[in-house]
């Protein structure tokens, strides 16, 4: 078989046409693309973000998610030595006790910052701070004076702030805050204070093997209740947060399952002949989820007040349209032939539904409903943080205060965590569940 | 013959020993699944700060308060309308750009991350634990922590949104990617084709319907995320809910107007997305068709 030469332009012309057609994608869309973010970054103002980006909340941030400092500061006035770990009350060591790197003396503390960098609080309110490499600032803070600091050199090096009032001396090896009234030095040390056990603790500065040891010597309940009651960290809370968190999820999402599966015959086309009763229900699971699970949070915590029901509520409208809609599709496509077939022996509609349905749609069920518990995990985390339950709202506590931000780390890891597993646990409850039933069948 | 019927009624009663236990089993499921049901409501409702029971009959006061507020002002809701569109239209880019980039960062990830097309085959791996803990993290995390260092806008939400759609699209365009045939990819590693190019001339045409199909789900997904990061202060008409909200009685027909956009935007998109989903995957299967 020949083509005739009419043929082959014909078909020249359509290959041209295709190849034309391709090149205006491979151009045009990356061009529509490139278009649409320019777009955006005018309208979203991305060039005025340098302005706005606020590089000390995000060195501090960054810093105060793995270190953490120590304070020691001296009230001018009564001249008190406190040492506490973040300047918290918290993290206070006890009266006439210090970290091993201050030396605490009747009228001198001498305050070893490391790199030789050292600090000392002498009689009368005076201080000096030995940087190396630079000299002795030596400072006289008084009421009626000010801070009268003295610099070995006389141009002040930039990291040094000094007016009448107020000095600060910034090094690597921490920084040193004088005013009038107050005295005030402290050091980094890597890592997440206090995070087993608090100051006041019996097992504080302990090593693992001590606790250990001590541990299978009989004191695991004390030292349990020590690690679980850690005023700091408040490890009972933040896993009681999460218990909440998981809670919300599993009480919506499993809730809306049972409100849905009924409704879905309704919405069935081959279970529910009548048009306006289907199209109502319809209707129904649209406004269900077209009302977004904000606004149901919103209009829930006016009813319920701010918690995890109210939470749990909001995902359970929500989802109760979206797993309506989904049900009902899985509903039209089920097999006629096993309703037949129990139809022939006698069923009745109930029993009808019970062994000619339910069998069929139960896997599709089990693995959209497994799969929304890990997602509405998440969701719950979110609308926590708005009704205010669970870690979610631990989240914005810690956040809220602008200096916790090692808590913030400590969070954002249990979330992340939290959410893998139950997707983890979902996928493997999913293959369990699903190829059980099959091989039950 | 008596041995044949005593086997069937060794069978029958092997038989009803098993169905009895499976009943049994799921009898035992099913009493502590609403046991887990019950009491769990129980916990929730006792940390709540109003109860469930006494909070009942009032879920429809503030609906009712909004309502009949906007319908008094009535004539007001154009106006509102129009007021909140520049609003709605910052929510839809977002979840518009955060889709865009999400995607287009999730398409790499899931090329690193097939077995067959990945660049360095021994950090698929990796590629599949970045995207799993990208996937895990709540959008909300990283909004709050942007919205800390760069103050509140839309470029936070934008990156948080696209962070965690990049680990989801990236998941499911793996999925679509073990589907794809790799004779195309062969075929151009053949006649020297770089990698960039294997992958968009030779996986890309094939995998695009589904890819766009997903992407657009996402869409729907992320208008909603935008609306609720707004509302911690991301820009937007959540943030613009939550003024009206905080405002309280007085405002209620800016709630009103706002509540309606967020509505028919979701239900726009919703309807849009599932019309267009739908034609992607049975135009597809017309072209095999054919």
């Amino acid at each position: 078989m020949t083509l005739t030469a009419n043929e082959t332009v014909l078909l020249k012309v359509e290959a041209n046409r295709l190849f034309g057609r391709k090149k205006l994608m491979s151009f045009g869309l990356p061009a529509i693309v490139i278009a649409y973010l320019t777009y955006i970054a005018v309208a979203f103002d991305v060039p005025g973000l340098t302005q706005r980006f606020e590089v000390d909340n995000a060195r501090a941030l960054v810093a105060d998610s793995y270190s953490y400092k120590t304070h020691i500061a001296r009230d001018n006035r009564s001249g008190e030595i406190t040492a506490a770990i973040e300047g918290e009350r918290k993290g206070t060591y006890p009266d006439g006790t210090a970290p091993e790197w201050v030396t605490l003396g009747g009228t001198e503390t001498v305050i070893d910052l490391g790199d030789s960098h050292v600090v000392t609080y002498g009689a009368d309110n005076f201080v000096s701070y030995d940087v190396p490499g630079y000299g002795l600032i030596t400072a006289q803070p008084s009421r009626s004076k000010g801070v009268q600091a003295v610099l070995p050199t006389a141009t002040v090096p930039e990291w040094i702030s000094a007016s009448k009032n107020r000095m600060t001396i910034t090094t690597d090896a921490g920084r040193l805050t004088i005013t009038r009234n107050r005295t005030e030095v402290f050091r980094y040390f890597t890592g997440w204070e206090l995070f087993f056990f608090t100051l006041d603790s019996p097992y504080s500065g302990l090593g693992v093997g001590e606790v250990m040891s001590r541990a299978l010597g009989g004191e695991h309940a004390e030292i349990w209740q020590n690690f679980w009651t850690n005023k700091m960290w408040r490890h009972a809370d933040v896993a009681w947060a999460i218990f909440e968190t998981i809670l919300m999820a599993f009480l919506g999402t499993m809730g809306a399952a049972i409100v849905a599966l009924p409704l879905a015959f309704l919405a069935a086309k081959n279970f529910t002949p009548l048009v306006l009763i289907r199209q109502a229900t319809r209707r129904f699971f649209d406004f269900f989820r077209g009302v977004d699970a904000l606004i149901w949070t919103i209009i829930l915590s006016r009813a319920f007040g701010p918690g995890p029901l109210t939470g749990a509520l909001a995902i359970l409208i929500t989802d109760t349209g979206s797993f309506g809609k989904m049900f009902s599709e899985a509903l039209e496509n089920v097999d006629k032939k096993q309703i037949e077939g129990i139809q022939s022996t006698g069923a009745k509609p109930v029993q009808r539904y019970r062994f000619g349905v339910i069998p069929q749609i139960t896997p599709i069920l089990l693995s959209q409903i497994l799969y929304y518990l890990e997602s509405n995990t998440r969701s719950a985390t979110i609308i926590g943080a708005i009704t205010g339950g669970g870690i979610g709202l631990l989240l914005t506590q810690a956040m809220i205060t602008q200096k916790d931000w090692e808590e913030v780390t400590y969070y954002i890891v249990l979330i992340i965590l939290m959410v893998m597993i139950m997707d983890w646990f979902s996928g493997w409850l999913r293959r369990k569940l699903i190829t059980g039933d099959e091989s039950g069948h | 013959m008596t041995d044949q019927a005593s086997s069937v009624v060794d069978i029958r009663a092997d038989y009803m020993a098993q169905v009895r236990r499976k009943r049994m089993m799921d009898g035992i499921i099913l009493v502590v699944f609403i046991a887990l049901m019950v009491t769990g409501f129980m916990i929730a409702d006792d940390r709540n700060a109003g109860g469930f029971w006494e909070g009942l009959h009032r879920i429809f006061d503030f609906p009712k308060e909004v309502l009949s507020e906007a319908i008094e002002k009535i004539a007001e809701l154009p106006a509102n309308l129009w007021k909140y569109l520049p609003s709605l239209i910052e929510t839809i880019n977002i979840a518009a750009a955060s889709t865009l980039l999400g995607a287009m960062l999730g398409m790499l990830l899931s090329l690193l991350s097939t077995r067959g097309m990945a660049k360095w085959p021994r950090l698929i791996p990796l590629f599949r634990r970045i995207m799993d803990v990208m996937r895990a993290v709540p959008e909300i995390v990283i909004a709050l922590v942007l919205i800390f260092i760069m103050g509140g806008g839309p470029v936070p939400a934008m990156i948080a949104i696209a962070f965690h759609t990049s680990g989801a699209l990236g998941k499911l365009f793996s999925e679509v990617n073990e589907n794809a045939s790799l004779k195309p990819v062969e075929g151009l590693q053949s006649v020297g084709a770089s990698w960039a190019q294997r992958m968009w001339l030779g996986v890309i045409p094939q995998v695009a319907p589904n890819y766009l199909s997903y992407a657009l789900l996402r869409f729907e997904i992320n208008i909603r995320a935008s609306a609720i990061l707004g509302f911690v202060g991301a820009g937007g008409i959540g943030y613009e809910l939550r003024n009206a909200m905080s405002w309280g009685k007085g405002q209620y027909d800016d709630a009103m107007a706002i509540f309606l956009l967020l509505f028919l935007t979701i239900v726009a998109v919703d309807q849009l997305s599932s019309v267009v989903r739908e034609r992607l995957t049975h135009g597809k299967t017309q072209k095999v068709a054919s």
